[in-house]
């Protein structure tokens, strides 16, 4: 059993998930694997990468569902990683301590040295955000490219994780969401961002922005509804009446 | 508690960082390859480059896996087992040129026709479309003629451009954005993040499309349409604008031809054509004085709607009258379409009103000052704000040339081209279509030994054009040029195989392919393009098709049936110029250009196919390849990049030319490639504010065009809402002039190639009986696949490693089908078995999949067992090339009759379940051998163990 930090700092670093406007690319999800196999700790491996039943470790997923009613059907793309929760049961549920929150940000990461691989964090995780590397057997997860946003060897701008940096659609913004001023939370409270799965009390720091209602310039029966709308006929005279006039407006 | 670990949260990210271009679809946006101890550590957008600006998408991220690919080719090959077989022998490049060479320069000199040089997705147009000519064969072209030369064609015939390419949504200031069939494929980073702007900026957006997926998915308002009939919907938009009287009339007298005046003379070979001056101008009724004058005229304000008569007492009617008597007519009416089109009539009255609302209430103005080419000077620019974009949904039918001429039309009706807010323009297009080349290649210009006199390529004005013999036959092995397709612009691939093995119009000795996986997801009816690669002429025992030479990067299904394989770099290993003579990556507000180079090392016997290319040219002799003691002219493609002209002062890239500062024309640079380099892989160069919008009638812009060396005149032009081109053809079908159709094309022609557009159903459809195949069939590319040359990528095969064939709930619950459920497809040619998932956001009456994701057993070095061979399938088995007999005992092209575009989505099919004990993907083909020194890759990948070396030094 691992505790949390018992005096955390304010400081809360997440990501807020636009699903308005994520139309389910994989970008986020290609490059987070190809910046985070490359980093500190073991690769995310691939195996059978050749061949059937081609599995791999990923930090970051996509899911793609149907939301449908009796007259209705919508596809949602729902981006799913790591929601570093403030109560963080995949950190409480570790024998060894690998698992930790930061005190200093929040972030959730696994210390690999001392993960025994005995996946009881994944098991806890109620969002399924945790993976087992498939060769070195060792839990990845979503480090929220801790080595990118402090890095120094980057330009500041590029200080974000690798899935903010790449989505083509800014669908993904990072930030302290424990600073109510902070770009992102002022995004959160502006646009209705909920927990996911509130009900399972974990607290989660990434937030998902809803999708906007659409929007419609015109009401659908107005158009239609139209006086002169109910004749398929077309008023061909009365068309030419409408050109002469307008065009000696024209002139 | 105990302190936490500490960690190094600053580790060095790369040595270096080398700025290319990425080649994982055809978007070509700037990455920056960060490279760590020789590897490839991380590729990222490149956040100054004008395509991508920073992001990157999936396939993008996954170049890693893709240039380290098993599946890449490792040395040239010659074929020692049979065609099919996949038994190579290693061979030296000496002996693969000289080979190569001794096949083209004996069928150069005998007649230079019998070699059909064919690339797929190449993105040196330039260098190979050149090199055709040199060579002299009119049988070339690249992938366009079944993939979206509707689009393109069109684009050039009304507006001088279409989408992508050609022109984007102005982003930042539209108010409405509209799309047509625009599944996420071309221009997608762009697309992408336009419309991640947009919605953030409250701007509504709509989709056009049988299925939802990513972009209709975000969409305010998707619209399900039944396949085919887009064109349908945009006549009833059309006739809902000038029903509700809301068209910009202002914007099409001075930018589009509506006021010109047209011939009515029916049964005269004039009738339809421009009532020209002696000079050959197009005339209009001056409004103010009654008298026929040039539409050049300055000060001119043109009658649009009175008819007319000529000295000789001909009746003239203007194109803004015919406009209104074909369109506004009770066919198009909302009510009489609905059930076609399934769009209800009261869903179009609601979007013809919001696109009129956008435009006409919410009308632009932005104070840049402009004069226009006729001299008269604007204190401002005005705009309506509203975009559209479309693609190969509504390109890849057979009625599509007509359906994107329409949607062009609706733009013009609405005042939004090349406006603030509106669709705008990318240099060097708008281009008007005199502005292109016609095709060469005539019967009498084909001569042994000899170079062609212009580009195979090219948009034909009149049959006067067409690449066709006395007796009206074909020139070109693909027919393209010819009465089965006038205006096929970009070629038709689909029909070279297919042709060459029928010797109709002629046998081959060479086919020559570069990048085209013909004998799989490229070709329409897979398994019979692979019989007619393999089929032997009894006579003689050789193969029909007798000397095949291709070019891949990669152990593609195609390489088996090759004779001689040519091995490609991948795209981090090579130079490339991404040249504004070719497929520009320009924007709206700037001109621009890029190169690849090889960020990475060659570490196999392999060649970039450009610089291969120049040298089989310099070994054949070819003009422009050779010096004038027969030496190579061009050391290799970079050379060729950096010093070969086009005309004086213009070559393949366009920035940090002469003494590096000259930009569009100058003498070559020695050090071009290196400023391309430093200045991270691209140049770009902005327009003048006076030149933004209205390109095509824009004084500064066409200055701007010329000193940029996109043409050496001024060339203002004006819409073409009417094609006289199209009356052209339309004429010689009714019996007018020299180039008369085949009979059995004749009616054909009469009444696809009006000069307005008007929609006819798609050929599949209205061939096959609809109680037999009612249901309809589409591909779409998935995002993370797109043109990314094959699911081999071992992080890309996760996301889409086989592919179900999605069918409507509504399908699924009269056949009682659950996903899962394997089922028999039907169509006129064939049946596949398939698995399928049920899908709610769909077309109720249309069945789709992923395109490209089923592959054959052996290939790309997948394991046999692998998903893409035993569950992907490809839809293209139910596909034939042509269509079924028409009881004459012809088979027309199943294409596009106007330019030839491969018809994929008019497919129509029947579903029914499959017997659950017999399941599996129908049909199954044998195993293909991979060539025998590709090593079989490890299964198990951990790309990155190799950096981690440097983490224990700093640790």
């Amino acid at each position: 059993m691992t505790m949390l930090p018992e005096n955390p700092s304010a400081k809360k670093l997440g990501l807020v998930i636009d699903l308005d406007i994520c139309v389910g690319c994989h970008a986020c999800v290609v490059n987070c694997k190809e910046w985070n196999t490359g980093s500190e700790g073991a690769p995310l491996s691939d195996v059978n990468a050749y061949g059937a039943q081609q599995t791999g470790a990923w930090l970051n997923r996509i899911h793609t569902f149907e939301v449908t009613t009796d007259s209705t059907a919508q596809v949602v793309h729902f981006p799913k990683s790591c929601l570093h929760c403030t109560d963080a049961p995949c950190v409480t549920v570790c024998p060894t301590g690998a698992s930790y929150k930061r005190v200093e940000d929040g972030i959730v990461l696994v210390n690999e040295d001392h993960c025994i691989g005995c996946g009881l964090c994944a098991w806890a995780c109620p969002y399924g955000a945790r993976e087992m590397d498939p060769v070195e057997q060792v839990m990845k997860k979503c480090t929220l490219c801790v080595d990118r946003i402090y890095n120094e060897n980057l330009p500041e701008e590029d200080r974000v994780p690798a899935c903010v940096r790449t989505c083509p659609t800014g669908a993904r913004a990072f930030g302290d969401l424990g600073d109510p001023d902070s770009d992102v939370s002022q995004l959160v409270r502006e646009r209705g961002g909920f927990d996911l799965m509130p009900e399972q009390q974990t607290s989660p720091v990434n937030k998902y922005l809803p999708p906007r209602e659409k929007r419609h310039l015109i009401a659908s029966d107005r158009a239609s509804t139209e006086p002169e709308a109910n004749s398929s006929k077309p008023d061909v005279e009365g068309f030419w009446g409408w050109v002469d006039s307008a065009l000696a407006k024209l002139s | 508690m105990k302190t936490q670990p500490v960690i190094n949260t600053q580790p060095k990210v790369s040595d270096e960082i080398r700025k290319t271009t990425c080649y994982m679809c055809a978007c070509r946006c700037g990455i920056n390859v960060h490279l760590k101890d020789g590897d490839i550590r991380y590729i990222e957008g490149n956040r100054d480059h004008p395509v991508n600006q920073g992001v990157l998408c999936a396939k993008g991220s996954a170049g890693i896996m893709q240039h380290n690919s098993p599946a890449r080719l490792r040395a040239p090959l010659k074929r020692v087992g049979p065609r099919g077989s996949g038994q190579f022998e290693e061979i030296s490049w000496d002996e693969a040129l000289e080979t190569a060479s001794q096949w083209l320069g004996e069928v150069r000199e005998k007649d230079p026709k019998k070699l059909a040089f064919f690339t797929g997705r190449d993105q040196s147009q330039a260098l190979t479309g050149w090199w055709a000519q040199q060579y002299g064969t009119p049988n070339f072209a690249a992938h366009g003629g079944f993939c979206s030369v509707n689009m393109a064609a069109a684009g050039i015939y009304t507006l001088g451009g279409a989408f992508w390419e050609f022109g984007s949504p102005d982003w930042e200031l539209t108010q409405l954005f509209m799309m047509f069939g625009v599944a996420e494929d071309h221009d997608s980073n762009p697309i992408k993040m336009g419309i991640g702007r947009l919605k953030n900026r409250g701007v509504r957006v709509i989709s056009v499309n049988p299925v939802q997926t990513g972009y209709s998915a975000v969409a305010d308002d998707w619209v399900s349409i039944t396949p085919g009939t887009d064109g349908l919907l945009i006549q009833s938009l059309i006739y809902e604008l000038l029903r509700t009287n809301q068209i910009d009339l202002e914007y099409l007298i001075r930018y589009t031809n509506a006021p010109w005046l047209v011939i009515d003379a029916p049964g005269t070979e004039k009738h339809g054509l421009f009532a020209r001056n002696e000079d050959g101008d197009p005339q209009v009724l001056c409004q103010s004085t009654g008298q026929l004058m040039s539409y050049k005229a300055k000060g001119i304000k043109p009658n649009l709607t009175n008819s007319t008569t000529d000295h000789d007492g001909t009746r003239l009617v203007s194109v803004f009258s015919l406009m209104i008597d074909a369109w506004f007519s009770d066919q198009y009416a909302p009510e009489a379409t609905e059930s076609r089109t399934g769009v209800p009539a009261s869903r179009v009255k609601q979007l013809a009103a919001e696109l009129a609302q956008v435009a006409f209430e919410q009308e632009i103005e932005i104070p840049i000052e402009w004069t226009d080419w006729k001299g008269e000077k604007h204190q401002s620019m005005k705009g309506r704000p509203v975009s559209m974009h479309a693609m190969r949904g509504i390109s890849a039918h057979s009625n599509g040339f007509q359906t994107c001429r329409a949607l062009h039309i609706l733009q013009l009706l609405l005042g939004s081209v090349d406006v603030p807010g509106g669709f705008r323009f990318k240099p060097p297009y708008p281009k008007s279509v005199d502005m292109h080349p016609k095709p060469a290649g005539h019967a009498d210009s084909i001569k042994p030994g000899q170079p062609l006199s212009g580009a195979p390529l090219g948009y034909p004005r009149s049959p006067d054009d067409l690449l066709i013999d006395d007796e009206g036959r074909p020139v070109r092995i693909d027919k393209a040029f010819s009465w089965d397709a006038p205006l096929s612009a970009h070629g038709l691939m689909h029909m070279v195989i297919s042709n060459a093995h029928a010797g109709d119009p002629y046998p081959v000795d060479v086919l020559f392919m570069y990048m085209a996986n013909m004998a799989w997801n490229s070709s329409m009816n897979s398994a019979g393009v692979i019989e007619m690669l393999t089929d032997v002429d009894p006579e003689n025992g050789d193969y029909k098709i007798p000397k095949l030479i291709y070019s891949d990067a990669y152990s593609s299904e195609m390489v088996a049936y090759a004779d001689l394989v040519l091995p490609d770099t991948t795209y981090l290993e090579r130079h490339d110029c991404i040249s504004l003579l070719d497929r520009p990556i320009c924007e709206p507000d700037a001109v621009a250009d890029a190169i690849r180079w090889p960020v990475v090392e060659l570490k196999r016997n392999v060649r970039g196919f450009q610089s291969v290319l120049l040298d089989l040219g310099a070994r054949l002799g070819l003009p422009g390849m050779v010096d004038d003691n027969g030496a190579p002219k061009y050391r290799d493609y970079a050379d060729y990049i950096v010093n070969h002209q086009r005309k004086p002062g213009v070559g393949p890239l366009a920035g940090f030319r002469g003494d590096g500062a000259a930009v569009g024309r100058g003498d070559p640079n020695s050090k071009q490639l290196d400023s391309y380099i430093e200045n991270g892989g691209f140049w770009m160069h902005e327009l003048p504010d006076a030149a933004r919008y209205y390109k095509a009638q824009n004084a500064d812009y066409q200055q701007f065009a010329v000193d940029m060396g996109f043409y050496d005149a001024p060339a203002p032009y004006l819409y073409q809402i009417y094609s006289e081109e199209l009356q052209k053809f339309r004429l010689a079908a009714e019996g007018f002039g020299p180039k008369q159709p085949p009979e059995h094309l004749r009616e054909r022609v009469r009444q696809c190639f009006t000069p307005l557009p008007e929609w006819y159903a798609p050929f599949e459809g209205d061939m096959v009986s609809e109680s037999e195949f009612p249901i309809y069939a589409l591909t779409q590319r998935p995002m993370a696949m797109y043109h990314s040359w094959g699911s081999q990528n071992p992080w890309l095969r996760q996301i889409h490693g086989h592919n179900p064939l999605f069918v409507s709930s509504e399908i699924a619950k009269q056949h009682a089908i659950h996903d899962g459920d394997w089922v028999w497809v039907r169509s006129h040619h064939g049946r596949i078995k398939v698995q399928a998932v049920v899908m709610h956001a769909l077309n109720p009456n249309t069945v789709w999949t992923w395109n490209a994701i089923g592959k054959r057993k052996g290939a790309w070095q997948l394991d046999p067992d692998a998903p893409e061979a035993t569950k992907g399938f490809l839809l293209n088995h139910l596909i034939h090339e042509l269509l079924p007999e028409r009881g004459d005992g012809l088979r027309w092209s199943n294409s596009d009759p106007i330019t030839g575009q491969a018809a994929w989505y008019d497919l129509k099919v029947s579903i029914e379940k499959a017997d659950p004990d017999d399941p599996g993907v129908y049909p199954e083909f044998p195993t293909i051998e991979a060539p025998g020194n590709l090593v079989k890759p490890a299964s198990t990948v951990t790309y990155g163990v190799q950096f981690q070396k440097a983490k224990g030094e700093r640790s």
